[in-house]
């Protein structure tokens, strides 16, 4: 390896590369982090930034989340300045059969260690009371909390800078540098940057600078729209989302899901979601998709009928066929480690994901088995 | 006898096809609202509806822009501090 | 998609609009004609609902405005309402969402035309959010909508010919006008006058306010430039400063001028989301705005979709009218399946000569950069969100913002409720003057100028049915 490479190249400044470069420049790497936009200019600037583990059945994804929220719970003492905010979760329910179903996931998220808390539907006010009355009954998870998500990212590469790492907005990764089967680095638009490792933080990208180098990930995106309403006094205290929303999460179907999805922000405004189409990178405003998201909004707060929406901005996910995360070495193409595929949950995991990489580069032990996660999992 | 609507409790005058904001820059007064985090006064600043300075409170519907809002007789003007909604706060 | 009852529809009532509309009817198609004011005009004939007569002498070329009127007399008007979006093609019809007091409307046509027009450009100042200091086109509207002053004793400041007309109607209704303080040296002019000959109606209109301002005494300074306002809880006086070339103030220079009003704009920002809703190709014009690339026919990249007047280069009302008579008339053509005729040889002359006369305005009235150096760190850039020039700058040094939709979403400048209208454009310059940052580019712009909510709906409205019987 010639003398000016960088222990660690990270090609994505979204939330996921600004972690990975975090962790892995706390540990003394050097570290240069490459994006061909701006700072969290994908998908990492079109969430909510929500940090859950409330939408997971217990496995692999659920085990993942678990470990993120306590090191975003660290992230915000030892980086801080992105709006950490601990509101907790809360899932409701408005048929009694859907309450039941509910009761028993957290029953048995509550088993792996996930605090939950049942709220039976006459104390659902006390919670949230601008909540309509009609609902069979909610989940509280005090777990859940939420980020300003390019704050996040920005902030965390800050902090990487802070230790030595580099930032290189505007450079485009065009291939890859190659010593017999190994990755040595990445050919860029600004020059070649030889490097030990390099960690594909691409997001929805991913798959094409997984292709570079001559691997197959399959990361697609799934498009969701947001609706950002006029600055607010607090009306709404946690994020309040309805039970189907974890079956949206999880579904195959390419067709058009919504779930209401309603939180409040530190800036006053109340963001609302969630759709999840698969359409490509098709940019154009679905009305069609707004005024569902409008209308479900609305249904569980009534109050929100007359509020005004000022805004609205589309993004898209980066998804795996089986809904998990892509993180680890790729076996196909030894020096290239995956940190993507997270789908609608990249903020969330991105901060266990950064430090898993960080370890795994480090030759430790990494804090959770990431078997599950493993690149080459989707080899027929 | 012109034609007239309560701003804060009294009677601000208005001609035919006048604007709240109009008739309350005409009547001397030049701020109806403050801001959410500094508490600064505002009032008309771009007068067409682009700016959204100029937020107020009609007939108990706030955010409203009074350079857009025709003035009508009897109307309830008030101004508005900061959201324009804080009896939703919980 | 619905059926599409008109051929063509035209957003926006200013004189490109109807000037489009009229061309379209005269071409045989049947005209939607929307506009969110109350009445036509736009802001440049604007008045209120009825007539204008009371407000004649602050007008110009009312005649046109008249046969404009008339010659769109039988679109059917959708006035008093706010497009919230456009969406659509060709092929499938173009739906044009607006929203009128509590009900919201769609209107489907084959064709669009696109005549948003443009409002002041802003750049900040000290206390600039002081009431009492307006938009240069605020105090107009005041004026010319409503008939009221914006104040007794008023500064008129900023840079480009439009401040002429808004000192000369201040002064004309009684108004003292203690100055005109232009930012550059408009005697520039000298250098143009190849292209301002050819214009002879406007340059009467720039003399005739020229001579308004002297009859009433108004001194009109050059190179100078309003820096701060100052009051507690309204403007009581404002700090003016002699600038050099690059807009610096000359240190020494300064000087308080008392007085109850002020009145600023820095020329035109294009409104441009309908546009960007769309996807049409843009570019960045000779004064820095974002705006739309057409051809001959006024045609954007997206087939089916034109744009009129300001929206496509700041030129004033007259560029406006032949822009807009060349897209109405396009815009039939291609919704009724008709051939389209080449342009006029007269309108082409009429818009080129336009054209000529607005790329000279833009050469002698340019913003220079100098305006960053009169802000404090504590100075307000977003006056929805609140955000100062040092957070802005903090989002660039500290955050690693380099474009200006990055520096507007780590700072919240231009996340409030006018959604960046007001200091997108200050924004982009402070970003793009930082080191290390590119010079401003049509995509900084279009990261600025992109409002996919292009008026607010409320959650009810946009709900539609759903939404108001709660439960569905």
């Amino acid at each position: 390896m010639p003398t000016d490479a960088a222990d660690v190249v990270v090609v994505g400044a979204g939330v996921v590369g600004a972690a990975t470069a975090w962790y892995a420049a706390r540990s003394g790497r050097s570290v240069t982090v490459v994006d061909r936009g701006s700072v969290a200019g994908g998908t990492t600037g079109a969430g909510e930034g929500n940090i859950l583990v409330s939408d997971k059945p217990p496995g692999a994804e659920l085990d993942l989340a678990r470990l993120s929220s306590g090191l975003w719970r660290e992230l915000a003492v030892e980086v801080g300045g992105f709006e950490y905010d601990a509101k907790g979760g809360l899932v409701v329910a408005s048929t009694p059969a859907g309450f039941d179903t509910l009761v028993s996931l957290a029953a048995s998220q509550r088993d792996t260690g996930v605090e939950t808390v049942v709220v039976p539907a006459g104390e659902l006010a006390e919670h949230e009371p601008h909540l309509t009355p009609s609902l069979a009954g909610g989940v509280l998870y005090p777990g859940d909390a939420q980020v300003q998500p390019m704050l996040a990212a920005a902030r965390l590469l800050r902090a990487a800078r802070a230790k030595g790492a580099q930032v290189r907005t505007g450079v485009e990764v065009t291939g890859f540098l190659r010593s017999g089967g190994r990755v040595t680095g990445v050919r860029t638009s600004a020059g070649d940057l030889p490097a030990g490792a390099i960690v594909n933080a691409a997001g929805t990208w991913g798959g094409e600078v997984a292709s570079l180098a001559g691997v197959d990930v399959p990361v697609l995106p799934r498009r969701g729209f947001i609706l950002v309403t006029e600055p607010l006094p607090r009306i709404v205290r946690h994020k309040v989302y309805a039970a189907e929303y974890v079956a949206d999460v999880a579904s195959d179907d390419a067709d058009l899901q919504t779930s209401p999805v309603v939180e409040g922000t530190e800036a006053g405004t109340i963001l609302i979601g969630a759709s999840r189409e698969r359409v490509g990178y098709d940019r154009t405003l679905s009305v069609r998709v707004l005024r569902a998201l409008a209308a479900q909004a609305v249904a569980l707060f009534p109050v929100l009928a007359g509020v005004q929406v000022i805004r609205a901005y589309r993004g898209f996910r980066p998804y795996c066929p089986d809904h998990l995360p892509v993180i680890g070495p790729d076996p196909r193409a030894p020096g290239l480690y995956h940190a993507c595929g997270h789908e609608g949950a990249g903020i969330g995991l991105a901060a266990a994901t950064g430090r898993l990489i960080a370890q795994l580069i480090d030759g430790e032990d990494p804090d959770l088995d990431v078997t599950p996660y493993r690149p080459e999992r989707f080899e027929a | 006898m012109s034609a007239r609507f309560e701003f804060d409790g009294r009677a601000v005058p208005f001609s035919e096809g006048q604007t709240v904001g109009a008739a309350l820059v005409a009547a001397g007064v030049r701020s109806w609202r403050t801001t959410r985090r500094e508490g600064r006064p505002r009032g008309v600043f771009c007068g067409i509806g682009i700016c959204f300075d100029c937020l107020v409170t009609v007939d108990d519907v706030p955010n409203q822009r009074a350079c857009l809002v025709p003035a009508s007789s009897g109307a309830i003007v008030r101004s508005q501090e900061g959201d324009g909604r804080g009896h939703l706060a919980v | 998609m619905a059926t599409s009852p008109y051929d063509v529809a035209v957003v926006g009532a200013g004189p490109a609009g109807l000037a489009a509309a009229a061309a379209a009817l005269a071409g045989g198609a049947r005209v939607a004609l929307i506009d969110a004011g109350r009445q036509p005009g736009g802001q440049y004939w604007r008045h209120r609902p009825g007539d204008l007569g009371a407000v004649a002498d602050l007008h110009h070329d009312l005649r046109t405005f008249r046969s404009l009127v008339d010659g769109a007399a039988h679109a059917v008007k959708y006035f008093g309402h706010h497009v919230w979006t456009v969406s659509g093609s060709a092929a499938d019809g173009f739906a044009v969402r607006s929203v009128a007091g509590d009900a919201e409307e769609e209107v489907g046509a084959r064709s669009l035309v696109l005549a948003p027009g443009a409002y002041d450009r802003q750049v900040p100042f000290r206390s600039w959010d002081l009431p009492g200091v307006y938009t240069a086109g605020g105090a107009q509207a005041l004026l010319k909508g409503n008939e009221v002053l914006v104040g007794r004793r008023v500064v008129v400041g900023g840079t480009g010919p439009f401040l002429l007309p808004v000192a000369a109607g201040l002064a004309a209704r009684g108004a003292r006008v203690v100055g005109v303080y232009e930012a550059n040296r408009p005697a520039g002019w000298a250098r143009h006058a190849g292209a301002v000959a050819r214009v002879a109606a406007k340059l009467t209109e720039g003399a005739g306010y020229a001579a308004a301002l002297a009859r009433h005494r108004v001194p009109f300074h050059t190179r100078r430039a309003v820096v701060a306002a100052h009051g507690d809880d309204v403007v009581g006086a404002v700090t003016v400063a002699r600038l050099d070339r690059e807009w610096r103030v000359v240190p020494g220079s300064e000087r308080v001028v008392e007085c109850d009003a002020v009145a600023v704009g820095w020329g035109f920002t294009p409104q441009l989301e309908l546009p960007l809703a769309l996807g049409v190709a843009t570019r960045v014009d000779a004064d820095g705005s974002l705006v739309v690339e057409v051809d001959e026919h006024q045609r954007t990249s997206v087939p089916g979709v034109y744009v009129a007047g300001e929206a496509c280069g700041v030129g004033g009302a007259p560029l406006a009218v032949a822009e807009g008579e060349i897209a109405g008339t396009a815009a039939a053509a291609t919704a009724t399946g008709t051939a389209l005729a080449p342009v006029p040889a007269r309108l082409r002359r009429r818009r080129r000569a336009l054209r000529r006369f607005a790329a000279a305005m833009h050469a002698v009235h340019p913003v220079r950069d100098g305006w960053q150096t009169w802000l404090g760190d504590d100075t307000l850039v977003c006056r929805c969100e609140e955000v100062t020039a040092g957070e802005v700058r903090a989002a660039v040094d500290e955050l690693g913002a380099t474009d200006a939709r990055t520096a507007k979403l780590l700072s919240r400048a231009g996340m409030g409720w006018c959604q960046g209208r007001v200091c997108g454009y200050a924004t982009a310059c402070l970003t793009a003057s930082a080191p290390g940052s590119a010079p401003v580019s049509a995509l900084d712009l279009q990261g600025v100028s992109e409002r996919p909510i292009a008026a607010p709906i409320s959650l009810g409205r946009l709900a539609g049915d759903a939404g108001h019987n709660g439960q569905q």
